[in-house]
């Protein structure tokens, strides 16, 4: 019971680590992309119909990851090269994501899709408890869990990380040292781009194997939200997933259980948590202050 | 970056017609500049003379519109900062291109080569920062740092570098006087190495003393060379603003009348995690008297303004007195009531609303204090009488504008300036406080600003002035007193106040609160 429930809480967690891991490394550069649930959604139909036309749920996995980057591009080209307000044209992102999404999908509607296989060591999966967890979820998982690492030590510990909070800290001064801003921003879009295809990948691959119009439900905002409440930290953007995670599961498990709650306000409940716990952390001022890209939705114009 | 044969010279850089164009106005028309290696070359001009337009195509932040730039001998196109630093050219900024999230050490390591290891960075500033007198700490953020402690991570992310040539716009504006010399050591040095230094300051004083040769500027244009060695001060300010500058005049002080403005120890918590906390101010300004508070910037006199002004509030009403009324708990506008007159260091967006005209920028600060005159029965404003107020503002203080009722963003900095502090002398203000009085005004407009101070004191008013500009302080101020780390000094009497001994006290040298609090005690 309790492995299921951890099971389930992962597989709730990972879509939402998965974009906003990536949706953090866009904002640390400076860049507000409100695009998020319009790229995920793209990920999830192309991830979708690339895996059923050809068999091979990996195949999907990188289409829409692809995918995912491509559409961010638009979103880049808009906001960087012709300087469009990013908030603006990221709300845009999400509204053409949700309409060309379902567009695409109108014929997979009701079909059984592919299904990603899960990992099965013999030996170590079967552990009691720990097995599963551990050693037995779907490999999506355990790229989330490596993003995650991958991004921290790149922010923090190499120079091309440095370069890129330098710039969402301060522009006009990256600038001013030479340092190529459009560029890397360009690239962290693109960055944020693939990971939120990826985290559509996993709704219509391993979350749910089929198609539905819907299908992120809001994730994609909430992804957003997780960012900032993690103060713009790789490691607290886990631990908000998985929070936001377990409270959503949760709620679940306590309206089967039947207890005498509306269920409105216990489906409420992941959103008020993840809200409360975001005042309660945005009270140190100094470490918001500290983490916090200071650029944030400004956009650059170099003046020559 | 082309790079074609060009008759040899034995000059490092030669600049030939440079010009940039900004909409209709040259901010740099045909300028030439020569120089050679192993000197120190000064630019001066004053504030929009184009000074700062040049070094930023020197340093590849702006296009040249014509003209060309010789390095070495050979002719090339600097079109990146990049561009420039790999041609051997750095430069240290006026305004600050540091990252307040990054410590001192991840400053740094941006401006390094790429294959620089993060690791060793902080051990290697440390290390030539001590090598040249500026010590600092490689592992502290930079937001936390005081201005004058940035401006050092300025100058050894630039000389870690090593570059040719090193520009420095306004390098000890930031600087106590003690600090300013040791700059001057390290540049003597490398001068002594062979490296070439362009130095842009207003201060004329340190140009005859440290630079070479001199160049200057007035309009975009060059209009003169000299050894500034051979001249004055005086001859120096005459060229650079075309006419002779006259020093304010100072009346001997005149009695000293009652107190206006009392500050009893006041203390504030810092305000966000970058500003500083107030301590246990003790400050009495007299009807009669102008008294400076001097200090490196950053160092509390921002949140000193804010707390008289009335920006922030005290916890106890008795800790600032205003005309004897106890005001630490009123609003702006109360305290504005009772006499006072306030203005912020800040012209644009603060001390006025750049996107509105003098008139209502006029109304926006007095429909409080001066609202029977300006705002009549059922709320509606009085325009008539608006401008009449705003032109005879604009006339007492001699503000020059192109148009009848500019917008305040249209106006150059020294002629809002002058607006904004003639719209409070108009009032004929009790009490006046200023912080940074002739922030980046011209010499013209700031011995008009200072001439009205020192007129209105003598006319009975308390005048205190928050100033980074020494000479400014000892321009017009009866005393001294010195803000550092947040705390205040006695205020010395100008008689016995020299640099020296200001400058130590803006390091922190001298603690100046226990000299106070024992002849209180």
């Amino acid at each position: 019971m309790l492995e299921g429930i951890l099971l389930t809480i992962a597989t709730a967690a990972t879509p939402l680590l998965i974009a906003a891991v990536g949706e953090l490394v866009v904002e640390r550069s400076g860049v507000l992309n409100l695009g998020v649930e319009g790229m995920m959604v793209m990920g999830a139909v192309t991830g979708f119909g690339v895996a059923l036309a050809t068999g091979s749920p990996w195949l999907g996995v990188l289409a829409a990851i692809i995918v995912g980057a491509l559409f961010s591009l638009l979103f880049g080209f808009l906001t960087l090269t012709l300087v469009t307000n990013q908030v603006a044209t990221g709300l845009a992102l999400t509204l053409l994501g949700l309409g060309l999404a379902g567009m695409l999908g109108e014929s997979f509607v009701g079909l059984p899709g592919v299904k990603m296989i899960y990992i099965y060591i013999p030996g170590l999966t079967d552990l009691p408890l720990v097995g599963k967890l551990f050693f037995g979820q779907d490999p999506l998982f355990y790229v989330s869990i490596l993003l995650t690492a991958g991004v921290a030590y790149f922010l923090f510990k190499t120079r091309a990380g440095l370069t890129l909070r330098s710039v969402g800290d301060n522009h006009a001064s990256a600038h001013a040292l030479g340092i190529k801003v459009i560029g890397i921003r360009y690239m962290a879009v693109m960055f944020g781009g693939a990971c939120a295809g990826l985290a559509g990948a996993y709704l219509s691959l391993v979350y749910t194997p089929q198609w539905n119009e819907n299908m992120t439900a809001g994730r994609g905002w909430i992804a957003l939200a997780l960012v900032v409440f993690a103060s713009w930290r790789p490691w607290r953007v886990l631990a908000g997933a998985y929070l936001f995670g377990a409270v959503s599961i949760g709620q679940l498990h306590a309206q089967a259980l039947g207890i005498g709650v509306p269920s409105q306000l216990l489906s409420s409940l992941p959103y008020l948590a993840t809200v409360v716990v975001l005042v309660l952390i945005s009270r140190n001022r100094r470490l918001t202050m500290v983490n916090t890209p200071a650029s944030l939705g400004r956009p650059f114009v170099p003046d020559r | 970056m082309d790079t074609t044969p060009l008759a040899n010279g034995p000059n490092l850089l030669e600049v030939r017609g440079l010009t940039k164009i900004f909409g209709t106005l040259k901010a740099c028309d045909q300028v030439d500049l020569t120089i050679a290696k192993g000197e120190i070359h000064a630019l001066l001009g004053e504030n929009g003379a184009g000074k700062s337009t040049l070094v930023k195509m020197l340093f590849g932040s702006l296009e040249p519109n014509a003209g060309e730039i010789g390095w070495n001998g050979k002719t090339v196109n600097i079109t990146s900062p990049g561009v420039a630093k790999k041609l051997g050219i750095g430069m240290v900024f006026q305004h600050f291109s540091l990252f307040e999230a990054l410590t001192a050490a991840e400053n740094i390591a941006l401006s390094l080569a790429d294959d620089t290891p993060i690791s060793t960075i902080a051990a290697k500033a440390r290390a030539l920062s001590y090598s040249y007198g500026l010590p600092l700490d490689p592992d502290s953020l930079v937001g936390d740092l005081s201005v004058g402690e940035r401006q050092r991570i300025e100058i050894i992310r630039c000389l870690l570098q090593t570059p040719e040539l090193i520009i420095l716009d306004e390098p000890t504006s930031v600087l106590t006087p003690q600090e300013a010399d040791k700059l001057f050591e390290t540049l003597e040095r490398l001068r002594a190495e062979g490296k070439s230094i362009l130095y842009i300051s207003h201060r004329l004083d340190e140009v005859r003393r440290l630079c070479d040769r001199a160049t200057i500027m007035r309009h975009g244009k060059v209009v003169g060379h000299c050894d500034p060695r051979q001249e004055t001060p005086a001859s120096l300010a005459r060229l650079m603003v075309g006419t002779d500058v006259k020093n304010a005049e100072r009346t001997t002080a005149s009695v000293r009348g009652q107190e206006l403005l009392s500050i009893c120890g006041m203390s504030r918590k810092p305000a966000g995690p970058f500003s500083m906390p107030l301590k246990n101010i003790w400050l009495e300004v007299a009807g009669g008297e102008v008294i400076g508070i001097a200090g490196v910037a950053g160092n509390g006199q921002g949140e000193l303004f804010e707390a008289i002004s009335g920006e922030a509030l005290q916890d106890s009403a008795d800790a600032i007195r205003i005309r004897g009324q106890a005001a630490g708990r009123m609003g702006i506008s109360a305290r504005r009531l009772l006499g006072a007159a306030f203005v912020p260091e800040e012209r644009l967006g603060h001390g006025a609303a750049p996107r509105m005209r003098l008139s209502e920028n006029l109304l926006l600060s007095r429909h409080t204090t001066d609202g029977k005159a300006f705002v009549g029965t059922a709320g509606l404003v009085k325009s008539g009488a608006i401008q009449k107020a705003a032109q005879r503002i604009i006339q007492a203080m001699d503000v020059r504008k192109s148009a009848p009722d500019p917008e305040a963003a249209a106006l150059s900095g020294g002629n809002l300036q002058k607006f904004i502090i003639g719209r409070e002398l108009d009032r004929n203000p009790a009490v006046m406080v200023v912080n940074q009085p002739t922030w980046g005004v011209d010499a013209g407009a700031a011995a008009r600003i200072r001439q009205a101070l020192i007129e209105l004191a003598r006319n009975g008013s308390a005048v205190l002035v928050i100033s980074q500009d020494l000479d400014e302080l000892f321009e017009i101020s009866d005393s001294i007193a010195v803000m550092h780390n947040g705390e205040l000094s006695k205020p010395i009497p100008i008689a016995e106040a020299t640099l020296e001994r200001i400058g130590l006290l803006m390091g922190g040298a001298e603690p100046g609160h226990l000299d106070h609090e024992k002849e209180v005690a």
